[in-house]
Formats: C-alpha cells, structure tokens, sequence
C-alpha cells in the first residue's frame, strides 16, 4: 500500500496548496473519503486518462497500473523495422505521470472482483476502487492460425507489440539477401491499427528498394479492403513499382496456418515460402478485459459512448484498442482522445453529477516513405450509443495531392508522435 | 445539537471547496485538439498550440477550414464535424487558457 499513501499524501499537498488552507490537514476524515479509481494499463489510453484525470479533479486518489517500466510505443516503430529510427525513440518511462500526483504501481494486474471493487495486483496488493478504468491493450490471438504460437513468433515475429519483436523484425530483414522474399500476413477487421499492415509494408519497401533491391515482399491479406487503401496503392505504384504485391482475400490472402520450420505462409490457394516473415494475427482484448468480465464473446469489450463505461460491469470504463467504439479506429490518438473524454465522465460521476454528450476526433498517420505522408481523420459523437462518424466530416487526404504535400504531412506526422507522446508522458 | 450542526456546516464549507477544485466539463471535442494542437512548450511540431488563442480568430480559422478558403491536410475534415456553436465553445474554452 505504499504507493497508495504516497499518492494521497501527494493530493493532499496539492489540495492544500491550492487551498492556500490548513482545513485539509485538520480534516483527514475528508482524504480518507477522497474517491479513489485505479487505471490499469499505462498506454496511450491509460497513463491520458490518469493525466487528465488528475487536472479533472485534484481530490481523486488515482492508481496507475502497468506491468512495465518503460512504455514502448507502437506508432512509427514501423520506421524502426526499416531503420530509419532507434527503439529509445519509441520508449518512455512514468517518472512525469507519478510527479502529477499519481500513484504508478509497476506490476501487473492479475484479477478484479467487481462486487468488492478490488484489482488484486502481481505483488500481493489488492486495490480498492470506486471506479476501475481498464486501458489494456490487446493480445494476440495465439489459437487463431494453426501452428503460430508464442515460440513461433520467436522465428516469424509479430512486432505487433512494439519492442523486442520490432528489433527481432529488423535484425531479420537485414540479414536477409538481396533478393530475398519478405512475407507479410494482416488480419481481418477489427485489429489494432488498422493502416499499420500496409504502412509496415511501404517502409519494408523502402528499406528493401534502397539496400536490397532485387527483393520482394508479398503482403497476403485476410480482407478485401483496408484503411486508406487507395492512397497506399497509388503511392506503392508511384515509390515502389513492382516491388509490393498485394494479395487480398477473394485472391486467396487469407493466411490459416503456418510452418515454422520452413518459414511457410499456408492460405487455402497455396502456400508461400519466406525468407523474413511477419505474421500479424487476429487479436482480441487484453485477458484482464476478460477476468474483469468486460469483453464479451467477440473478445472485445463493448462501452457507453459517453462514458466509456462498460456495458457488461456497473464502475469499470474501458478505453483504447481493447474497446468496441463504433467507427473509431484502435490508434493511439483515439486511445488518447477517448480517455480524455473518460476521465472528465468518471470526475462528474464521482461528484454524482451526469456527464455531458461528447465529441470525439481520431486523427491517424502512415508514412508511406519518410517523406511521404497520409492521413484519416474523423469526428464521432454518440448515436443510438453507438459512437458514429459526424456525416459530412472526415476522410482520407486527398488522392490528387502533390509531393510537397505528402512531405507536408510526413512532417505533420513526426510532430505529432512528438506531441501526443509529450503529453501523455512528457 | 449545536455541535452536530457546526460539523454539518463545515461538512458543506468543505464540500463546496473541493467542488470547486474540480474543474468544468470541457465543452464536447476540445479535449481530442491536443492530440496535434501542443498543449505544453518544448514540443518539435509545426501544428500551432491553441491555449492563450483569441477565441475570434480561432472561429475565423476554423470557418475557413469549413469551407475550403484556407488550405489544409486535415483540418479541413475536421472543421466539417462541428456546428458554428461547437467551435464557439472550443475557442471560448482554449481563449481562457495558458
């Protein structure tokens, strides 16, 4: 518990010097009242959503979870697969997030009871919450396709949780001989990220048309269709002629086992033999989202739009990739952008008032090459508690847009990374 | 009975204070800006942070963005999914910033 006394006696230093008063000191009975929410997981959902809770309201005592010291982004750790930049770049620690005031409590977390309103965590503790915010992530889906397991992912990686598997990924690639064959697997709709198959693909490309160019890379797709397919085709066409092959899912893209042996891609139309492969599974929400009791049989978890509160446990929200929320994307600046829009909804619940119909604006990124960018937008509100699209706004940038734009928007996009990582962690 | 009902009045004294600790609703969508829009110095981007902004010229900017007068990326897009009273409210909240 002492991360938890830390945290308090921090609030109630604040508190009071906000105060200008003693009164706070004289009434501990008041801090011991203070309402208390525990957030597990400290991504780009979690540790926003403590941030801003901690401006929303200075009283609540709040808990960040999160199983690891160092966070490791994934937006652009496609450029770190293609080395145009190091993993430290990717890489951010909670010393900021605990100076706001907030209790970080590195370990995982293993089990929430919701009738006690208890998290019990990976080093005994069990936290008591008046509200829970679940910010987990996914996990892969290791029983999706036949033989790709957590010991496969070792010879034929993932890298779709950014870290060891993105170093492991380019360690690969430049082993690989000029000539080589690099095979790429994308899952089915919904997974985190939808664009990051096919920006993964256009930086894979670039770094193999700038070192080893007499190679090739076969993205086998489990769909038909993807985000911003339109300007990631012309682009490819334009930077990259020959050199990606794009196989969808009426072509026979869908990849349903592998052989680890002898890197082997196996759809139901053939097979295709890699010299690097990236196999990106299907996914499913964190397993806390199930213990918790959150996700429901689609593996995710679904929400109110205007809370975020989960619509299978009463004081548990969730946020981020792990959520069904409509038509918003799973990036990090809708994980961002939904918290922020929690964290003012939990602070009004708590004060037992009732929070006011938000809006919400995804924003998303790809470099095609590193100056070559484009981008999704899009603002959603509330429908029928669903979380929709405003009609009329959004989009994808435009198909006709000249290069000194592109380069425009891969600056954007660097700024970005910079900016939502600062406030998030800065 | 009179000391029940002090407690009581220092029980609502201390409420209303730290009531008053707690900060408004932002109003719906002003939240989601910072995701681009800096809301702390020291930040490498090009994008312009909006707190401090005069909140006339962030609705002429974003009238613009609406209907295509000014050149954009995305905030063309953007600006299309708020009303004029949405934008006031944003450019009010982000005005009394800094």
């Amino acid at each position: 518990m002492t991360g938890q006394r830390t945290s308090r006696r921090t609030v109630l230093t604040s508190a009071a010097a906000l105060a200008t008063s003693a009164v706070f000191f004289a009434r501990p009975a008041i801090a011991q009242s203070a309402p208390r929410v525990v957030i597990v997981g400290g991504g780009f959902a979690g540790a926003s959503a403590a941030r801003a809770l901690r401006r929303a309201d200075p009283r609540i005592a709040i808990t960040l979870v999160e199983a690891n010291q160092t966070f490791t982004a994934c937006p652009f750790s496609n450029g770190v697969i293609a080395g145009l930049r190091d993993l430290t770049a990717q890489q951010f620690g909670y010393d900021k997030v605990a100076a706001d005031g907030i209790a970080v409590a590195i370990t995982a977390a293993n089990a929430v009871d919701p009738a006690t309103r208890t998290v019990s965590l990976g080093n005994g503790q069990r936290l008591p919450y008046d509200r829970l915010v679940l910010a987990p992530g996914i996990d892969l889906r290791w029983d999706a396709l036949l033989g790709y397991t957590e010991a496969a992912a070792e010879q034929m990686p993932h890298a779709w949780k950014a870290g060891e598997q993105t170093l492991l990924l380019r360690r690969q690639l430049e082993a690989m001989e000029d000539g080589g064959v690099v095979v790429m697997a994308a899952p089915n709709n919904p997974f985190r990220c939808p664009p990051g198959p096919y920006e993964r693909a256009s930086l894979i490309a670039y770094y193999l048309k700038t070192k080893k160019p007499r190679s090739k890379l076969i993205v086998l797709d489990a769909k038909d269709a993807f985000s911003k397919q339109r300007l990631f085709q012309n682009a490819w066409a334009e930077l990259y002629p020959g050199l990606i092959e794009w196989v969808s899912l009426s072509k026979g893209g869908k990849v349903t086992s592998v052989e680890v042996a002898t890197k082997t891609l196996i759809t139901d139309f053939g097979s295709h033999k890699a010299d690097v492969a990236n196999v990106i599974p299907p996914q499913k929400a964190a397993r806390i989202a199930e213990i918790a009791g959150v996700a429901d049989r689609t593996g995710w978890c679904p929400i109110d739009p205007v809370t975020f509160e989960s619509k299978l446990q009463p004081n548990i929200h969730v946020l981020g990739d792990a959520t069904i929320a409509g038509g918003m994307p799973k990036s990090a600046f809708t994980a961002n952008a939904q918290a922020k829009v929690c964290a003012f909804a939990v602070a009004t619940l708590l004060r037992g008032e009732t929070p006011a119909e938000p809006k919400l604006i995804n924003t998303c990124y790809s470099l095609v090459a590193p100056d070559y960018g484009i981008n999704v937008a899009g603002v959603y509100r509330p429908v029928n508690g669903v979380l929709t699209e405003v009609e009329g706004s959004g989009g994808v940038s435009a198909a006709d847009a000249p290069r000194a734009t592109r380069a425009l928007e891969a600056t954007f996009a660097n700024g970005w990374f910079d900016t939502i990582t600062n406030e998030v962690f800065g | 009975m009179n000391a029940t009902r002090v407690s009581a009045a220092v029980v609502v004294v201390l409420t209303s204070i730290a009531t008053a600790f707690a900060a408004s609703e932002p109003p719906a969508g002003a939240t989601s800006c910072s995701g681009c829009h800096p809301a702390n110095a020291g930040v490498q981007s090009p994008v312009p942070p909006l707190a401090g902004k005069n909140a006339e010229e962030i609705v002429a900017q974003m009238q613009a963005f609406r209907t295509g007068q000014r050149p954009a990326t995305v905030m063309d897009r953007i600006a299309k999914g708020f009303s004029d009273a949405e934008v006031q409210a944003i450019a009010a909240w982000y005005a009394q910033r800094h």
